[in-house]
Order: structure tokens, then sequence, then C-alpha cells
């Protein structure tokens, strides 16, 4: 199967009308469909899911997948990426799973720069579990967990991604689909770590829709490649504070990636490991 | 002297670990067999570290309570030995820091800090000068010696030899220690035997965070990982390492990890996926007394029933506990085999005393055994990931495969991997898993899966399993007891296990815990031990100990 027409499955979509996945679906599948006619065979894509509304994503597109666990994305990644460097890994998390419960797998991937590309589905609330504060959510979010509302600030995953080491960080909206799908593309074909913050809206529990709308601009005249200004331009929006939200690609750079560091072995074969095993037991008497 | 002891002792930082296998190569050159048991805290520096080497002219993997020779590097190892000291004991010692008044022994005092200083030495050759000291006492030739540091000591080899002859040459033969003439072994602790079984058995990687006792197969397969084409990976938590294992084995690269009983709490989802998954891993815990921290350093065999329901939900499992350094390279192997004929968790259950315990590793005595392949697609369209069959086994295909897709799913899925909530796929699917066991059970009886010892025609039998077979075949031989050891503990092999049983009128039950875990596991079966032998201080039985206990109740 490397079809790409015949990328959907035959599974029935769950998520509720309105839901800022379709969004991220449809940008995924139209820049795996290019990839595709662009001469990139699609058995080599693996795609990896957590848990959450996010995940079920997987379960929608007819390619090599992991359906995995929460927050562990990124270590199955790392794994499939490792063992086959020719793979093209694509993560998809939530942001529970990938800044909560993930987020010690998140910040080593980052530092080690594996070649994997991380789609961080970004709805700052828990949607399966029925409507629970994330790690992004805004100070106050009255979730069920918290029903006079957090006491606590949200992380900036971009900043301290950047910090961890991260080639490649970008941010879209699930109401901003053609940029969507350049920021997917440009994210996958990056050779090294790379991270897509996705502001996705969940129409039931927190729809962010119209305040989105209103505050969301896209980056001009930035110099993706200069860590500083990258920096400023992640700080400008804490992901709290009412101020203008940049979306596109903040930083970018070229560095050497943790699989291809490895040796590359050829695998040994049967015969070769008997003799290398009787060398070893030889040497220890 | 065909079996003897000798115990070198200092403070951690000493050296002592290494001056212990120098010893045990000596005695091995020698044609003795060996073991080495040792001791040692869980500090970097200071604290006393200790190992007993055992030799005799048969095979052994236990230690006795007293001592014939004593290698003092400190005050300490006088005094927190003193009653392991035959009375015919040699003691040699650094005169400089010891004053053995009072010991019914022969002492042997070497100035060590003295003969350091003059041939500007570093204070780690003490254990050179020491070794040197023994070898003359006992009689052992300096070539011996000569050649077993040449082999085993990579820096500054000319310095050491100069050391070790001065303390040759300092010390008298009081003693000759004659050669055995039989094959001589390599001596190999079970966390190098159980590595390089799962290499024989096509091993591709091996992931792992650090945690005694089982980071010596994380550093051992690291050295080695050139020769056989291993990826050796130390990730950021044991979560990490065996999802990214489970990565691997999705992308059909053979693959284990590693860790102790606190690694493998880490674990414990992964495991659940990989059973849900049907994604063939091999996890090792080498059991440490807990709960917790613990004793890191010591031993225990306090995680059988953790290990045998690790993960939620219901699966099959494939559990072994190898006895000794050929069992954990054979089964480690059957381990590796079976993970990925069955698709389904392995794991293999070591303690620190089998694992950090040196023995001499005897590959003739070991069936021959192969990687085995695991079941392909006959690539009949389409590919399903799950199919149901008739073993509950699906065949596999691994990416990239133009004509495949391969879906895995945490999920209850459908053949296709598909998600699922449906009643009837549920059933089928866990039925299918379920199955796989079964199937499991019944090539296993092809196997030797339970061990049986000694004097077969005695109605008292000892039942032992993991690390204690060794003293126990040995105790049960001198006593003359029959002797149990079931090998594979899932799934539990009724069958060979009652047949061990036939005759048997009295069942002693030696156990490295406080609870006796080996015995519940056995009345589930309907089986119930007369008599428990617990040991639950992190050491293991001396052969002393536990004859001692055994006459009491026999």
């Amino acid at each position: 199967m490397t079809d790409s027409k015949d990328i959907n499955t035959l599974a029935k979509n769950t998520w509720c009308p309105g839901c800022g996945n379709f969004a991220i679906l449809n940008g995924i599948k139209a820049v795996l469909a290019s990839l595709n006619e662009e001469g990139f065979p699609l058995e080599k894509v693996v795609l990896v899911s957590g848990i959450g509304c996010h995940a079920k994503i997987v379960d929608y597109i007819n390619l090599n997948s992991f359906y995995s666990i929460h927050g562990r994305t990124v270590p199955v990644a790392e794994g499939i990426k490792l063992a086959n460097p020719e793979l093209k890994v694509i993560c998809f998390a939530g942001d529970g799973d990938a800044y909560g419960e993930g987020l010690e797998h998140l910040i080593f991937a980052a530092k080690r720069n594996i070649d994997i590309t991380m789609i961080i589905h970004n709805n700052r609330v828990y949607g399966l579990t029925t409507g629970q504060y994330t790690p992004t959510s805004p100070l106050g979010f009255k979730g069920r967990s918290t029903p006079e509302g957090t006491l606590e600030l949200p992380l900036n995953p971009l900043e301290l991604l950047l910090s961890s080491g991260a080639t490649f960080l970008a941010r879209g909206t699930s109401h901003g689909l053609k940029l969507l799908k350049i920021i997917f593309k440009e994210a996958i074909m990056h050779k090294g770590f790379s991270l897509v913050d996705v502001l996705q809206v969940c129409v039931t529990y927190f729809n962010m829709y119209e305040y989105y709308a209103k505050r969301v601009y896209e980056l001009k005249d930035h110099n993706p490649l200069e860590h500083s200004t990258a920096l400023n331009k992640i700080r400008e929006w804490d992901y709290n504070s009412d101020v203008p939200i940049a979306l596109g690609t903040f930083y970018k750079k070229e560095m050497p990636t943790f699989e291809e560091k490895f040796l590359k072995y050829k695998i040994s074969p049967q015969t070769k490991r008997d003799f290398k095993i009787e060398e070893i037991l030889k040497e220890s008497i | 002297m065909d079996d003897f002891s000798v115990l070198i002792g200092g403070k951690a930082g000493d050296g002592i670990d290494k001056a212990g296998l120098i010893l045990a190569r000596i005695l091995n050159r020698l044609g003795f067999r060996l073991y080495i048991y040792r001791d040692y805290p869980s500090v970097i520096r200071g604290g006393h570290t200790f190992s007993i080497i055992r030799a005799s002219q048969n095979k052994i993997a236990a230690h006795r309570d007293k001592v014939d020779f004593v290698l003092a590097l400190n005050k300490e190892t006088l005094d927190l030995h003193r009653n392991r000291l035959k009375k015919d004991c040699f003691f040699i010692y650094d005169s400089e820091q010891i004053n053995p008044a009072n010991i019914a022994t022969c002492g042997i005092g070497i100035p060590l800090g003295n003969i350091l200083k003059e041939e500007n030495a570093l204070p780690v050759m003490r254990n050179s000068c020491l070794i040197g000291a023994f070898c003359k006492t006992a009689g052992i030739a300096w070539n011996v010696l000569e050649e077993v540091l040449k082999r085993n000591v990579s820096k500054e080899i000319e310095l050491n030899l100069k050391v070790a002859r001065r303390g040759y040459n300092a010390a008298q033969e009081l003693v000759k220690i004659e050669p055995v003439s039989q094959t001589v072994l390599p001596l190999l602790s079970g966390n190098a035997a159980i590595g390089l079984g799962l290499i024989k058995a096509g091993l591709r990687a091996y992931i792992a965070y650090p945690m005694t006792p089982s980071s010596p197969i994380l550093h051992f397969l690291a050295d080695i990982a050139g020769d056989f084409a291993l990826k050796v990976i130390h990730p950021e938590s044991e979560i990490g390492v065996i999802l990214m294992a489970l990565g691997f084995s999705y992308a059909g690269e053979k693959v284990a990890v590693g860790t102790s009983g606190g690694g493998f709490c880490l674990m414990t989802e992964g495991v659940s996926l990989a059973a849900m998954a049907e994604l063939p891993i091999v996890v090792i815990v080498g059991q440490r007394p807990g709960p917790s921290t613990g004793l890191p350093t010591y031993s225990s065999q306090t995680e059988l029933h953790f290990v045998l329901n690790a993960g939620h939900g219901e699966f099959g499992r494939f559990l072994i506990a190898p006895g000794d350094v050929e069992q954990s390279y054979y089964w480690s192997a059957m381990a590796l085999n079976m993970a990925w004929k069955y698709q389904m968790p392995s794991f293999i259950l070591s303690d620190k005393n089998l694992g950090e315990g040196i023995f001499n590793f005897d590959i003739a005595a070991i069936d021959e055994i192969k990687e085995e392949m695991p079941l392909s697609w006959d690539r009949k369209p389409s590919y399903k990931r799950y199919l149901n069959t008739e073993s509950g086994i699906s065949p596999l295909a691994f990416v990239p495969d133009k004509e495949a897709v391969i879906k895995i799913n945490s999920y209850e899925h459908d053949e296709y991997g598909i998600t699922t909530e449906e009643p009837q796929t549920t059933k089928m699917m866990q039925d299918k898993r379920l199955r796989k066991e079964r199937y499991l059970a019944e090539e296993l009886e092809g196997y030797e899966t339970v061990k049986v010892y000694g004097n077969n025609n005695s109605s008292t039998a000892l039942l032992c399993w993991g690390s204690n077979k060794g003293v126990c075949l040995e105790a049960g031989e001198n006593l003359g007891l029959k002797v149990i050891q079931p090998i594979v503990l899932s799934p539990f092999p009724l069958h060979q296990f009652q047949e061990a049983l036939k005759g048997v009128k009295k069942l002693v039950n030696v156990e490295d815990n406080a609870t006796a875990q080996l015995a519940k596991l056995i009345r589930g079966y309907g089986f119930n031990p007369d008599k428990n032998l617990l040991k639950y201080d992190g050491r293991p039985f001396s052969l002393d100990e536990l004859e001692a206990q055994l006459s009491k109740i026999i």
C-alpha cells in the first residue's frame, strides 16, 4: 500500500464535529501525498501516536503506525529511527501527553537531536478524560480537577525545547491549514529533531477559536537561523498573557543527528558471532 | 589442598574486585574450579569490600564460611573476618597497617607502603604485592603469576610485575598447592553469560539505564558492541528504555533491556504494552533486596511474584530463572528465541549473586542453541498484523514493506491493528493472545525446564531456584539428598515438576526472601513444601550455613 490516494482507513472518525484535529489530519495527509508525488515511498513512513483524542489520527491513515501509550511517543519513535534510520518517523502527541506525562523524553530527544518530527495537538485541555487542565492551560483555567481555577502558570514549550537543543521549532493553528501544510512539510524534511506546536481548538472543552483568531499573526522578516532572534520571538507569548501570537517557523538549525552518529554495523552472521564468542571465552581463562 | 578459600579485603576503591579476579585466574590456571563471592558496599570510596575466592577440584558455585588464606590490605579486614580464619589459616597482610597479635595463624607481614615507595609505585599496586606474597606462600610458580598479570593488567605492567616480585620475594613457601590436571575453563560472571546467550540468539540492541546489579550487562555489551553489530543505548530512564526497545522490536530488531526491581517498577507500563501490541521483548531483572532502594549491592530473590504479575491486564509471559552460568547462557538465548517466536515478553530473573558472581563456564556442557527466526508473512494480500491464527501467532512483516501496512496498537484492535471496542473482536483477540502461552507451554515440554540433581532415591528433596542452585546442589550431594530446580517459572512446568517430585516425602524449600515466594507459586498448583529455609539478609547461603540448617531438620 503506497498509493497516496488510498490513504484513508475504514475506521469511523469519532472526533467531535469542528474539532481542530481534522485540520491536522488533512494537513498531514496532504503533506504525505506531496512527499509521495516527489518520490518518497510511503512505506518508509511510520506514524506514532500517544493516547488522547489526537492519537486516533493513526487509525485514520492507512500507513505504518504505532499507536503507543500516554506520554511515550518519543522513545518509541526514537527506537524505530535508531533501528532503521531510513524511516521517516512522525509523532502525534497531545499537550498533556508530550508536555506532561512524557516531558522527560521530549527534552532528551531534543538534546540528542534525533531526526524525528513531533506534531503537538496543543488544545491546552485534556479532552478524552473530559476537561482537566494541562501543562499549557492558562493560569486560572477552570477544569474538572481545578474547579476554582489553576494555581500555576503554563509552560512555554517552545522556549523549553529551544534551550533543550531542538533544531526545528514552529507553531501553527488548526484554523490555518495553508500554513500548517507548509510547516508540517518543512518540519518533516528537516534533518534533526523538529517540533510543531499546533494551537488546536477543542470545541467541547476549551474553545479558543475566537481568542486565537483575534491574536495570531504570521512571522515575517524573521530570521529562524539565529538563536537569539528565535528566543525573543518565542518569548513574545508565554501561553498566558494577552498578546499577539506569532505563527510560523521560529528556529531552524542544521546539526549532526543522533542516529547518524551510531556506527553503521553490518549484521553479524551466526558463524562470525560464534567465533567472537569463542574469542571472548578464551580471553576469560 | 584440594578445596580451599582465599579472602581478599580492603576498602572500596582499593581494587579488590580486580585483585580477586586475578587470584581466581591464577588458581584457574592450575586447573582448579573457581567461584568468587563478591561483597561490596554501595559507595565509591571507603567502606569495606571483600571477595572470597573458593577453589575446588569439582565445579562449585557456593562459598564456605572458613577461609585458608587471607590477603588483608587494611586492619578492618582482620577485624571483620576474624571468625572466618581457620586455625591454620595463612594471614598475608600489610605489616604497616596491621599488627595481628593474638591470632593463632601463620602471619606473613609485607611492608607494602615501603615497597611501593621504593619502587615508586601507585597505591593500587599494593594488590599485586600481596598477590605476589600469596603465590610464594602457596608454592605457586612465579611464571604462573607473571603470565596472569600480563594478561590482566593493561597499565604499567612492568611496574606491577616488579611490585609483585617484591611481594613474592618477601614471603616464604609454607604450603604447596598442587596443580590439578583437568581442562582449564573460562571464568565468567552470570551477567556476562546472560549477555553472551542473548548475542548467541541474535541480539541486535541492548537498552538499559544503569542499576545494580544489572549495570555490568550494559557495560559488558557496550564494550563488545562493535564485535557483534550491537546497538547499545543508555536513555533517560527505564520508561524510556522499554519504550525505545519496543520501537526497535517494531522495526524488527531483536532487543533486550536490563534493570533491577526499582527500574522494573518504571517499566511495567511498557511490559503491558508489549503484551497487547504483541511485540517481542526480553527483560532482565537482577534482584536485590527491597523494598525501594533497599540494599543496592546485595542479593535477594524477592521479585518472583512481581515479575510474574507485572503489567496490567491478563497475558502470557515466558519467565526463566537460571541458576548458573551455563543455564544463564542457554536460557537467555531461549528467552530471546521464545519472545520472537511467540511475540510476548520474556523475563530473565537473575540476582546479584548470580549476576556478579564469577564461575567457571563450560560451553561443552550446554545443548546446542541457535537463533530462531520468527514466523514471517507469506506475502498473500492483504497483510494483517494481528491475523487470528490457530496458535495465536500472527505472521510478521517489518517496515518498510511495499505491500504491507504494519499497524501496532495499545488499544484493543482488530486484525489490521485498528482500534476496536467491539465485544466479539475483544474476546477473540484476548483468546488469541492467551492461546500463544498454551502453545509455548506445550513446546517447553520438549526441554528440561525442571532440573533434578543429587540422590534420586532420596525421599527428601531440596527445592531451589535461581542462584541458590549452586549451594543446594553441593549441600544435597554432601547430604545424599535429591535437589529440584525449576528453571522455567512461567508458563509453570507442571508436568515436569510433578515428575521431579515423584518419591519425595519431604520437600525443603530454600529461598533468599522472607515470604517463600516459590512456595507460594507452587501452592497454586497443589504442592506444599514441608519446610522453608529462608535467608533475607542480602547475603547468599554459604555451604556450611545451609548444611547446618539442613542437618537440624532432616
